[in-house]
């Protein structure tokens, strides 16, 4: 993949440098040029292993993708979290843990990475393993244990907009 | 215009303070290591965000540093919580743990 390698340096620079720019909070131009020559420097240094920053697509639709994910994942978050509370605070603690297996379509690694960073910050659920496409998740209250029902009901959601934006 | 926000954001800070009070008690009343990971890793993210998003609303200005603590939060908090489980699974905790099913433990035979 030729482009890649031209892609995910200069990926890495972007996501270094705006770092930069939030946590300075300044356009001076000494801190600019700073910045700007150790992003470069890093992202020089770190070219052959920046890979991961060049797998998600650089379209409008993939953009929207991402908006999009985040909002649902706020919303997966709120749900689950109060959930979870609520199971502590009531007396008879009603939870049922496992571990089940689910199995994701997604094929390049920082989708699924980002698909079990999603799935643990969750509450509820907690990637325990992830083997090539299957994940084993530790469930806080186990539903079902069949590979097909446990993965529309815990990856689906998250896989549809991360499938958008990793292809 | 400056009260309305002080208000909010003292609203959404005790709102945060309660999901991480009701996150230590369950690191309490959970039985086993994995659930006690879920309760006490994992349901504070609503809380730590909550907790943000009020200090943003006191202090607009930091806003900026605030976003970046989340959004680091966001990314070390599921890697944590993902390699104690790994570990504890690994080394054998998983036979004192109350789980009824452990699909892991059945594809390596229960060794790994």
């Amino acid at each position: 993949m030729i482009i890649n390698k031209v892609r995910a340096p200069i990926a890495l620079f972007a996501v270094l440098f705006t770092l930069w720019l939030l946590l300075s909070g300044t356009l001076a131009i000494d801190v600019l040029a700073i910045g700007l020559l150790v992003s470069f420097a890093i992202a020089f240094l770190l070219r052959d292993s920046s890979v991961l920053y060049a797998e998600p697509h650089p379209t409008p639709i993939a953009f929207l993708a991402v908006v999009l994910y985040f909002f649902y994942f706020l919303k997966e978050l709120v749900k689950s979290n109060i959930m979870v509370a609520g199971i502590v605070l009531t007396p008879s603690m009603p939870i049922n843990p496992g571990i089940v297996k689910v199995r994701t379509r997604l094929k390049s690694r920082s989708g699924r990475l980002l698909l079990a960073n999603s799935i643990t910050l969750t509450p509820g659920t907690l990637t325990v393993e992830l083997r090539d496409e299957w994940l084993y998740i530790h469930w806080i209250t186990v539903e079902s244990t069949d590979i097909d029902v446990v993965t529309a009901r815990i990856v689906a959601g998250f896989e549809r907009y991360l499938e958008v934006i990793y292809g | 215009m400056g009260i309305i926000l002080d208000v909010i954001g003292g609203l959404l800070l005790i709102g945060g303070a309660s999901f991480l009070v009701v996150c230590g008690l369950g690191l309490i009343r959970m039985p086993d290591l994995f659930t006690r990971i879920q309760a006490g890793t994992k349901a504070t993210t609503l809380g730590t965000l909550l907790t943000l998003v009020g200090a943003t609303c006191l202090r607009p200005e930091w806003g900026i540093e605030l976003l970046l603590i989340g959004l680091f939060t966001f990314f070390t908090n599921p890697l944590s919580s993902h390699v104690l489980a790994r570990a504890a699974h690994r080394s054998g905790v998983r036979k004192l743990s109350t789980m009824k099913v452990d699909r892991l433990a059945e594809d390596t035979g229960g060794e790994s």
